[in-house]
């Protein structure tokens, strides 16, 4: 009698494993073909750069018959004149600078709607929740009148001085969500010890929002990186573009004939993106999700 | 757009009743607030100082300038001259304007839905526990970060050109290839796979929004002799819906500003046909090649106009649909 019962609940957790097997095989075939299409593009793209100049477009095999390093070679060449350099350092100046402009203006003003109270807060949050849906393009002109009347275009200021000035409330929202999740008894602590405001700010808090203050970078970093159209209004220079608008420019101008150069380029702009995602991948995503959850 | 705006302030505060600490948020005024006092007064406005200037010098300034600029004309050059509705009336007239507003209204109809839809399904794919499921996830998220880039616009551009790679597989499945870049017929469904492609930004939001669902409700409904698609339909997309409302409400906002790709897969035409001009980018053209910056303010106000009745739409017809669970009104 025992003997059956354990047969047959051995046989029942057989089925069950070798059906939880199934689901699994099943899972894991879906998901590689999603990961197959979803990394085809860029895959593509890297090994196209290893690939002569005319065996890219139309060419669907990943792996190149002859590689060569040619189309790096006439990338870092440059753009009539100005080095490849100096669009990488322009980059970089404009990322650090809004990185360093929105970890600023982004903590304190998440420490004032989170942990001060003052008259007029609520409206404020609501307007600065509001200038999240806002379609930021009604802005573009009036804010380059104001600059270009400054005599700022062509500089670096008008692509800077925004995120020194929390414009972009995803930052703060991000932040006050997160001083929200601290206990305010460190607060109350903190104030018996006999700090302000600011004490309580840049010696208790602060520290404690590292996790914030990493994402939040990041996400600066990279999108700054990537922008587009805020160099493409005020930056007229070839000595003050950015990549992006360095690579438009090349696309224009070598146009059909340099595939090659034109995937080594791309290559070139997107590696610190890259590098950032694989080092800091578990801040993005996770960045991502609990903004979604809490939004 | 204040409605939108108290609504939003709410669903924030919602987040913050659920954390740890029991603190009045900013956004929910009256009941239970600990005394103020004229010190926390000046501090708050010192520590809002950098947000309350950018706010009055960068969005709200400029705003009220843009609404004054588009009843005027204006090139940068000449002192603006007031006009009246003349802007608004040749916008209306302006076929290219027309156009321009086809195509956004096209790409967000169809692309959102898809996008979302994409995203869900790939959540509720990972969200089977099975191993690797964290790796998969910042896989799938990887082009949402790199989406908009110059260089991702090349490279789909590249793919996608006559002869490209998209022929190719085309041509393998014995369909006529010739390019989508070059096919006015072809290029909005090849700026729609753009935007697919980039759906691991909603999907880890799903995802997110899938694990905050409590086993036993789904054990309860097969209990109940529940199937699966009861489930889903019953627990899950119920359960799911505030955040499928915060995705559908961003991704819609996002999905009309889309600028950079366009411009660049087009080569900054827009074309062929203006079949990729979308609503940003004749306002860039208008405003930034033509500098008819009364024209451009005025598209920008209808652009605003338009986003706002359409997020006033999503709020009010979300308390049909939107479950909240636990939140005491």
């Amino acid at each position: 009698m025992t003997t059956a019962m354990t047969t047959v609940s051995a046989t029942a957790s057989a089925v069950a494993s070798r059906k939880k097997r199934t689901s699994s095989v099943v899972f894991h075939v879906l998901v590689l073909a999603i990961a197959a299409v979803i990394l085809y593009p860029g895959l593509w793209m890297v090994m196209s750069s290893f690939k002569p100049n005319g065996d890219i477009v139309g060419n669907v095999n990943l792996w190149p018959e002859t590689w060569t390093l040619d189309n790096y070679v006439s990338a870092l060449g440059g753009i009539g004149g100005v080095s490849f350099w100096s669009f990488v350092l322009n980059s970089l100046i404009l990322a650090v600078g809004s990185v360093v402009g929105i970890v600023l203006s982004a903590t304190v003003s998440a420490y004032a709607f989170a942990r001060i109270n003052f008259p007029g807060r609520g409206v404020y949050f609501a307007i600065m929740i509001g200038t999240m849906l806002l379609p930021f393009h009604v802005v573009i002109i009036p804010q380059y009148i104001l600059f270009n009347s400054m005599g700022m275009v062509n500089t670096f200021l008008p692509l800077l001085a925004p995120k020194f000035l929390a414009t972009e409330a995803f930052f703060v929202f991000l932040m006050v969500q997160f001083l929200r999740g601290l206990p305010r008894e460190l607060d109350e602590a903190a104030r018996i010890d006999g700090c302000g405001h600011w004490g309580i700010f840049r010696l208790v808090l602060l520290p404690l929002m590292r996790p914030a203050v990493i994402t939040s970078s990041i996400f600066a970093f990279i999108w700054s990186w990537n922008d587009f159209l805020g160099p493409l209004l005020y930056l007229k220079q070839p000595e003050t573009y950015p990549l992006p608008i360095a690579l438009r420019i090349y696309v224009d101008q070598t146009s059909v004939s340099d595939y090659g150069a034109q995937m080594a380029m791309a290559v070139l702009a997107l590696v610190p993106v890259l590098l950032f995602f694989v080092l800091f991948q578990r801040y993005l995503v996770d960045g991502v999700a609990t903004q979604g959850l809490k939004g | 757009m204040s409605a939108t705006t108290t609504e939003r302030g709410r669903q924030a505060g919602r987040g913050s009743a659920r954390g740890t600490t029991a603190q009045p948020s900013p956004a929910r005024g009256g009941a239970a607030k600990p005394p103020r006092n004229r010190s926390d007064t000046r501090a708050g406005y010192a520590f809002l100082s950098p947000w309350l200037l950018g706010f009055g010098l960068l969005t709200a300034g400029p705003m009220l300038m843009s609404l004054y600029l588009a009843f005027t004309d204006y090139n940068l050059f000449r002192a603006p001259e007031f006009i009246g509705i003349d802007n608004f009336t040749a916008l209306f007239a302006d076929p290219r304007f027309l156009k321009s507003a086809q195509v956004t209204a096209i790409y967000v109809l169809v692309g959102v839905p898809v996008k979302l839809a994409a995203a869900l399904a790939v959540a509720l794919l990972l969200n089977a526990k099975h191993r690797g499921q964290g790796t998969y996830r910042s896989m799938f998220y990887a082009p949402s970060l790199i989406g908009a880039s110059v260089s991702v616009a090349i490279v789909w551009r590249a793919m996608f050109i006559d002869d490209g790679v998209a022929d190719r597989v085309q041509q393998f499945f014995g369909l006529p290839g010739g390019g989508w870049v070059g096919d006015p017929g072809m290029t909005m469904p090849m700026m729609i796979l753009l935007a697919v492609w980039q759906f691991g930004a909603p999907m880890v939001i799903f995802l997110a929004g899938l694990k905050q669902i409590p086993a036993e409700l789904h054990e309860a409904a097969a209990v109940d002799g529940a199937g699966p698609i009861r489930r889903f339909v019953s627990v899950t997309i119920p359960m799911l819906s505030p955040v499928l409302f915060f995705n559908l409400l961003l991704e819609t906002i996002g999905a009309f500003q889309v600028f950079s790709s366009a411009f660049i897969i087009s080569g900054g035409t827009g074309g062929p046909a203006d079949s990729t001009l979308f609503y940003t980018f004749y306002l860039y053209i208008k405003g930034f090649t033509e500098f008819r910056m009364g024209y451009a303010s005025a598209m920008a106000w209808v652009l605003v106009v338009v986003v706002g009745i359409i997020t006033a739409i999503l709020f009010r017809t979300s308390r049909a649909w939107v479950h909240y669970t636990g939140d005491v009104r």
